[in-house]
């Protein structure tokens, strides 16, 4: 019944680990106080943070008037962040999810700060919806109540009801996955440390023991709820699609809206968590970790994603043409070559040919290449949703109607304002909880066979 | 679990390895394990256990099931019985439109539901302080604990001799 110990796989964890030393170098950060880097990065990030409070506020108190919104241009900055953020979410349950069941066991070093990833990206994705409904009071109306009106309901015919399930489901599922396995690794410091310390993390890992048992069930509950999160991420990123693709506009209305957001949704994630993890395993030492195989593989996920973002952009021109419909050939010729021909340019380059670098194995396994490649991808995601949503609607059937938008200083704050957000809650999450997942880093340690340390062992390694 | 008032001896052993071959010994030498700790899930372990598969899933398949009947059976009555609207010329019972909601009503309840079941029977929760036998058990020891509230002098020590047999690289007692 011994674990199965293989002489031939290459170590997913390089440096020679002991248990100890994944506990030590995994916990070490969340014990000392903060890096210089760090704090430069936390100050830049809250400044950024207050800038989204003042905006918000700013919004609420003037209402949505800020915005440079018209009344052609009905969606702008504010959805095109909305689906940039939630595609970004996407990635962090791919990895945690769908890799699980895959048994891609190389998931292990890079899924934790994924997840977290993805909670925070949710949550900067969901300020928009809920902010443009312009009375955020009444927020609560979109959810089925009873209520003295009726009861009247909601129209649960509607995607943008849908949408309401839909990331409010993802949010929570993505909470209980990441934080139940989390807890096993929280017991872990909470076992290192003392006084007051020891209070917190003991209230947070919910009195964990590593009972058998318990991990037994652990286990059970994780493979399930890796099973419901991975057609739950397909379907979140189909039903965002679904707002557009259910609609009678052109350029909108088309059927390969699902499968091609679901893929740039990966696509941009994956980006997402490049840029992040690069950073990450830099400044809080993890190299041994997060090693350039996960940076590889990462980057041949991006590749094929990116390639198939490609191919959607093309074939909707193909299609556009081919259906010798003069509204939709119209919409995508303006796409292509109208007032926003360079939100277009933007888009082809940055998503379908700045990828296609991927294929040669160098850039592949470099750190530079990668980082500016993933920056680079996540501008031109961005750029994809823009061009979407507002040269779609810039030039509608009535030309009298047509218009032009560029935003305000309040829509272009508030885009920041997230980015804010975002890195303030995912540097906390570096110094409060481990990045790596380290029960799961400890269970594949011994996939490669100079790692066994058992008194059976050929060879005796020594631990640096 | 709340274990009040018990009196574990308890070994430590450093590698998952021989912590599956004492259990084995164990098993042969007809010894009680009380409960087995460990850092991470060492696969194997469960059936020298005597663990049977968590039912865990099947939890889930029913609060699932819940959540599918009720997101269905709620949306079907508020649009045709209770508010009947048209929407776009479809009927009142157009299921096709219902799928989407049902669809993440259900992945939320079995989530939610598998969750809560899963700290409940546990007995787990925030703030719950559950005795630790060992405060490296989560870091890298291997523990095979032994309920010795009740056993005399030589059950003691045939436990005593099975860690030593086994190498277990510390052996400790403690109340809990």
């Amino acid at each position: 019944m011994a674990h199965y110990v293989s002489p031939l796989r290459i170590p997913l964890i390089e440096g020679n680990k002991s248990y100890h030393l994944i506990t030590d170098d995994i916990c070490s950060p969340t014990e000392r106080t903060p890096s210089k880097l760090w704090v430069i990065g936390f100050i830049i990030s809250v400044s950024f943070l207050s800038l989204y409070a003042f905006v918000i506020t700013w919004t609420i108190w003037q209402g949505i008037g800020v915005w440079n919104l018209n009344r052609t241009i009905g969606w702008g900055w504010d959805i095109t962040n909305f689906v940039w953020w939630i595609g970004i979410g996407h990635a962090g349950t791919l990895i945690s999810a769908i890799l699980l069941l895959f048994r891609q066991r190389w998931r292990t070093g890079v899924n934790r700060a994924a997840e977290a990833m993805t909670i925070f990206a949710v949550i900067c994705a969901g300020q928009f919806p809920i902010i443009h409904m312009g009375r955020v009071w009444l927020a609560f109306f979109v959810f089925p109540y009873p209520n003295t009106r009726g009861p009247l309901w909601v129209n649960f015919n509607s995607p943008l009801m849908w949408d309401v399930f839909a990331i409010s489901t993802y949010f929570t599922v993505s909470l209980l996955f990441w934080y139940t396995g989390l807890v096993p690794d929280l017991a872990t410091v909470r076992d290192r440390s003392k006084g007051l310390r020891w209070k917190i993390y003991n209230f947070f890992s919910f009195g964990w023991t590593g009972s058998a048992k318990h991990w037994q069930r652990w286990e059970s509950l994780c493979l399930v709820l890796a099973g419901l999160s991975t057609p739950l991420v397909l379907s979140v990123h189909t039903i965002v699609s679904f707002d557009f693709a259910t609609s009678v506009i052109p350029g909108w209305h088309t059927t390969i809206f699902p499968p091609y957001f679901v893929a740039g949704a990966i696509f941009s994630g994956f980006a997402m968590v490049l840029t992040l993890m690069l950073v990450a395993r830099k400044v809080l030492n993890l190299e041994q970790y997060i090693t350039l195989e996960h940076i590889e593989s990462m980057n041949k996920v991006i590749l094929l994603t990116g390639s198939i973002v490609g191919v959607a952009y093309l074939t909707e021109l193909f299609i556009a043409w081919y259906s010798g419909y003069i509204y939709e050939q119209y919409a995508f010729f303006n796409r292509v070559f109208g007032p926003y021909w360079w939100s277009y340019f933007a888009m082809m380059t940055c998503n379908v040919l700045s990828p296609q670098f991927f294929w040669s194995k160098k850039i592949r396994r470099s750190v530079y290449w990668t980082f500016a490649l993933s920056i680079v991808v996540n501008i031109g995601m961005w750029f994809e949703r823009f061009v979407i949503i507002a040269t779609t609607l810039a030039r509608d059937y009535l030309p009298s109607s047509w218009s032009y938008y560029s935003p305000s200083w309040v829509e272009i704050g508030m885009f920041a304002g997230t980015l804010g957000l975002f890195f303030t809650c995912f540097l906390i999450f570096t110094r409060v909880a481990p990045v790596v997942a380290i029960a799961e880093v400890k269970s594949i340690l011994k996939v490669a066979g100079d790692q066994y340390i058992g008194p059976n062992a050929t060879k005796k390694e020594h631990h640096n | 679990m709340k274990t009040m008032h018990k009196e574990v001896l308890f070994g430590l052993y450093d590698d998952e390895t021989e912590l599956l071959s004492a259990v084995q010994s164990a098993n042969a030498d007809h010894l009680e394990i009380m409960d087995v700790y460990s850092p991470f899930a060492v696969h194997g372990l469960d059936p020298l256990l005597g663990l049977s598969e968590s039912r865990l899933h099947q939890a889930g398949f029913v609060y699932g099931a819940t959540g599918t009947l009720t997101a269905f059976i709620f949306m079907t009555w508020v649009f045709v019985s209770n508010w009947p609207i048209i929407f776009g010329g479809k009927p009142y019972f157009s299921a096709p439109a219902f799928i989407p909601v049902t669809f993440e009503f259900t992945v939320l309840l079995a989530s939610i539901g598998m969750t809560v079941t899963f700290y409940t029977i546990c007995g787990m929760g925030p703030g719950i302080v559950n005795p630790i036998l060992d405060s490296r058990i989560t870091d890298d020891k291997f523990c095979i604990a032994f309920d010795v509230s009740h056993s005399d002098q030589n059950t003691v020590e045939k436990y005593r001799s099975f860690f030593q047999k086994t190498g277990a690289s510390e052996v400790n007692s403690k109340n809990i």
